[in-house]
């Protein structure tokens, strides 16, 4: 149906069939006089409401979405809409990090003999709808690249780490090869200033392994493809929180992992690394004190304060040593616990929604969607099944927009809510620096407001709250319409 | 006229600009800042931008194979045209510069000739950008630890796929017309002849050369490759680390598989669209069949054929390697997969026998 030229907006509702759609049809009947704003979608429960659903209509073009169903404790699928409520309440308040005023989406509750019901909503929320007026769109936005000021205060010290007791573990590992497959860590990259993952499976390969501020990959995201295998690993303590987090999830048994873990001082930023490396011909050597990196490149000599040059989580880090470990050497890193938003949220949180709107035009338009992001990201688990290839359902296009790059973020996003530990991989795998780190901070400090300074990836038994509802929620209440 | 020209430092962007003035699309390195990695992207070039030359994080490629083109747009009209669907073709060859690419990225272009031009089919998508392209390069000063341009038969100054060879010199830049594409463009500027400043270039290309450590011999590599297509163990082992995405091939000035999709409606007012987009062999659905069965399931499958077909297939087929050695792969890649360290290892391995 074509909209009404300047007299209606597109909103879409998402209704439950046993309620809402029932209320609607109920207003129908009495003759209720309603504005036809709205486009229904019927659905057989809020809980078949994807998240991913309101997010296309609003990327769609649409200026509002409401979703509506049974009231709590009257699902007809029991809890169908208590698993919606928490689902629905974390996408309204990861909205406005995207630049979309939240006030375009509301989810209520509407049973099938509330007919003069229904008709308020509706009303109320066309009305409100109306005084927003037309949904910004991406595509008009103006574009604007901002910076984020990297903070330079942590939650704990920041250094290299040289006295941890590399060659015990080392022992260690060696002791305990012969019962595993193989253990994953760190070697020396193509040159000594750049570690890559390293597979172990023989003494010889153990010698090569290294400890320190260059190992910035994260090594959990390898271990799916080993469910049912027996592997060793060795973690970080940020990497910890992902192997938990997999445990938590049941991705992989803890019967086949076994843990091995040092303190972490924090590591090395490698973009901007790179960047004050420039191009070199040759690495001529690495050296380390307590508190640098010394790299010297074709002849000059480069430090990197580690206090400097961290990844921008390190400064927030809080488990610097492993949440879960079977075998850990080394003195812990005391923690001194604070209130730390790290530095691209904090920016984005200090921006208007139209701002907002016109940074994430501005950083996607160089993404050349090659999913490295995805690929790196260790809660990424469906691999080649990802709904962002798929044709049907068509959730994105190949054609090159913002729009699609974006949405694919948000895809990744929503679907790390309440699982994402901020490793930070997929802002680090970027080839193009896009902060996409950002979104996933956003929607986990999100969670944490929700659910009493939830968590992920630091208590192996924890149900993720996602994956679980309460009756009576804490935190999440009802909006008038 | 002369196929030297000078350009003093501070005239480059009037060269850029005099370009533009002339309706000509100028792709030239753009900085597109970030907290942690700035990315330089070749971005249409505009008056009053800076003229950057540093080697751009991403590949020219789009100018010839954008990420995304609509080859045409069907559109039915229904009343009017009897359910006829209208086609309009979109073959366009607006007049394009590459400026300030590196001579590995205009390699690639070299390379895309030979799949898309040659034969009775040539690509007419490609052929019309392509005809309408021309490149500037800049010579490279020094070689790179992750460069390998001279291991694959190119080098730091070669001219293979440049139109006008570019080179930094003190007090501006040398500018060397390698081709009648290059010429055509160079005798509509009115630049100084610079054939006696051609001494200082030839020095700094030679010293470019010697700064370069040198390459192994790859020429056997065909052949390995061939020996080793089905020791998947050995893939195994080479790919353990990689993660299966893109970047590798999505940065790179010689790849260029792709994709073909319809997307939108024939009956809504855009129409719809068939699209050409960028594909990559990393992809699971670069080889999923509409039976669902996929042959290459697994990342050592997929790392095999890129590297097959850069350094074995391709070679066969054309008579040179299927990459530049720009060396983005690696800097790109998430775990710094080195692409040259399989070609060695493969050179390098011992038959199983």
């Amino acid at each position: 149906m074509p909209v009404l030229k300047d007299k209606e907006l597109r909103i879409v509702g998402f209704l439950c069939n046993w309620c809402s759609y029932g209320g609607a049809d109920t207003a129908g009947v009495a003759r209720a006089t309603q504005p036809t704003d709205l486009r229904i979608i019927r659905v057989p429960c809020t809980g078949r409401v994807d998240p991913l659903f309101v997010l296309k209509a609003l990327f769609g073009g649409a200026d509002g979405v409401l979703v509506s169903g049974c009231h709590p404790r009257d699902c007809h699928y029991s809890v169908g809409n208590y698993y919606a409520r928490r689902r629905l309440e974390v996408i309204k308040r990861f909205l406005p990090i995207l630049g979309i005023d939240d006030r375009r989406f509301e989810y209520t509750w509407v049973s099938a003999s509330e007919g003069q019901r229904w008709q308020e909503v509706v009303t109320d929320f066309t009305a409100r709808i109306h005084k927003l007026g037309q949904a910004p769109r991406l595509a008009d936005a103006s574009p604007m690249l901002k910076i984020a000021e990297l903070a330079l205060s942590s939650l704990h010290a920041l250094g290299s780490n040289l006295s941890a007791p590399l060659d015990e573990l080392k022992a260690a590992i060696k002791a305990k090869l012969p019962d595993l497959e193989c253990v994953i860590g760190w070697q020396k990259g193509y040159d000594g200033a750049h570690a890559v993952p390293l597979f172990m499976k023989t003494p010889e390969d153990v010698d090569k392994l290294i400890w320190g501020p260059l190992n910035v990959m994260n090594p959990a995201v390898y271990l799916p493809d080993f469910k049912g295998r027996k592997i060793g690993i060795v973690v970080k303590g940020c990497d910890s929180r992902s192997v938990v987090e997999l445990l938590q999830e049941k991705l992989i048994n803890r019967e086949d992992v076994t843990i091995f873990s040092l303190p972490c001082e924090g590591t090395l930023d490698m973009g901007r690394v790179n960047e004050k490396l420039g191009r070199y011909t040759k690495i001529d050597k690495v050296n380390f004190d307590e508190a640098s990196v010394y790299i010297t490149a074709d002849g000059k000599e480069h430090r990197f304060c580690i206090t400097e040059y961290a990844q921008g989580k390190c400064y927030g880090c809080v488990t610097p040593g492993a949440v879960l470990a079977d075998v850990v050497f080394g003195k812990p890193v005391p923690v001194s616990p604070g209130k730390f938003t790290p530095p691209e949220l904090a920016m984005l949180d200090s921006m208007s929604l139209e701002e907002r709107m016109g940074f994430w035009k501005a950083q996607m338009d160089r993404c050349i969607r090659c999913y490295a992001c995805r690929n790196a990201c260790p809660m990424c688990v469906c691999r080649d099944y990802c709904i962002s290839d798929s044709r049907n359902p068509h959730w994105l296009d190949q054609e090159a927009t913002p729009e699609n790059k974006l949405f694919f973020q948000t895809i990744h996003a929503v679907h790390l809510a309440g699982r994402c530990t901020g490793c930070g991989e997929c802002q680090r795998a970027c080839p193009v620096g896009i902060p996409i780190l950002a979104l996933r901070q956003h929607i986990a400090r999100t969670v944490s407001e929700l659910f009493d300074e939830y968590k992920s990836g630091m208590n192996q038994n924890a149900v993720p709250p996602l994956l679980t509802y309460a009756t009576e929620e804490k935190n999440i209440h009802e909006r008038d319409l | 006229m002369s196929k030297i020209r000078f350009v003093k430092k501070e005239d480059l962007a009037g060269f850029l600009a005099y370009l533009r003035q002339r309706d000509i699309t100028v792709l030239a390195p753009v900085e597109k800042p970030s907290a942690s990695k700035s990315a330089i992207v070749f971005a249409p070039w505009e008056k009053g931008m800076p003229v950057l030359l540093a080697k751009a994080t991403v590949s020219p490629k789009n100018a010839v194979l954008p990420e995304c083109e609509a080859l045409f747009t069907f559109r039915q009209t229904r009343e009017e045209n009897n359910g006829e669907m209208d086609f309009s073709e979109n073959i366009n060859g607006k007049p394009t510069v590459v400026f300030g690419c590196r001579p590995c990225d205009a390699r690639g272009f070299a390379a895309f000739d030979k799949p898309f031009l040659s034969g009775i089919y040539p690509d007419p998508y490609y052929k019309a950008k392509r005809d309408g392209l021309t490149v500037i390069s800049l010579t490279c000063n020094s070689g790179c630890e992750t460069c390998f341009c001279h291991w694959v038969g190119g080098g730091p100054t070669s001219p293979i796929g440049s139109d006008v060879l570019m080179t930094e010199i003190e007090e501006g830049f040398v500018l060397q017309v390698m081709t009648p594409r290059g010429q055509t463009l160079m005798n509509a500027t009115s630049h100084y002849d610079g054939t006696d400043r051609f001494g200082k270039v030839d020095a700094l290309r030679k010293a470019a050369w010697t700064s370069l450590v040198p390459a192994p011999n790859i020429m056997d590599a065909p052949a390995k490759l061939a020996e080793a297509f089905n020791d998947i163990e050995f893939w195994h082992e080479m790919t353990d680390r990689c993660l299966s995405c893109g970047a590798c091939t999505y940065f790179c000035p010689t790849c260029y598989c792709f994709n073909i999709t319809d997307e939108g409606e024939a009956q809504s007012k855009k129409g719809g669209r068939r699209l050409r987009s960028w594909d990559n062999c990393m992809s699971s659905l670069y080889t999923r069949e509409a039976s669902g069965h996929n042959p290459r399931t697994r990342k050592a499958q997929r790392m095999r054929n890129r590297v097959s077909h850069k350094f074995w297939t391709f070679p066969e087929n054309w008579g040179t390697f299927l990459c530049s050695g720009c060396g983005r792969c690696i800097t790109n890649c998430p775990v710094c997969l080195d692409i040259r360290e399989i070609v060695v290892a493969a050179i390098n391995r011992k038959s199983a026998q």
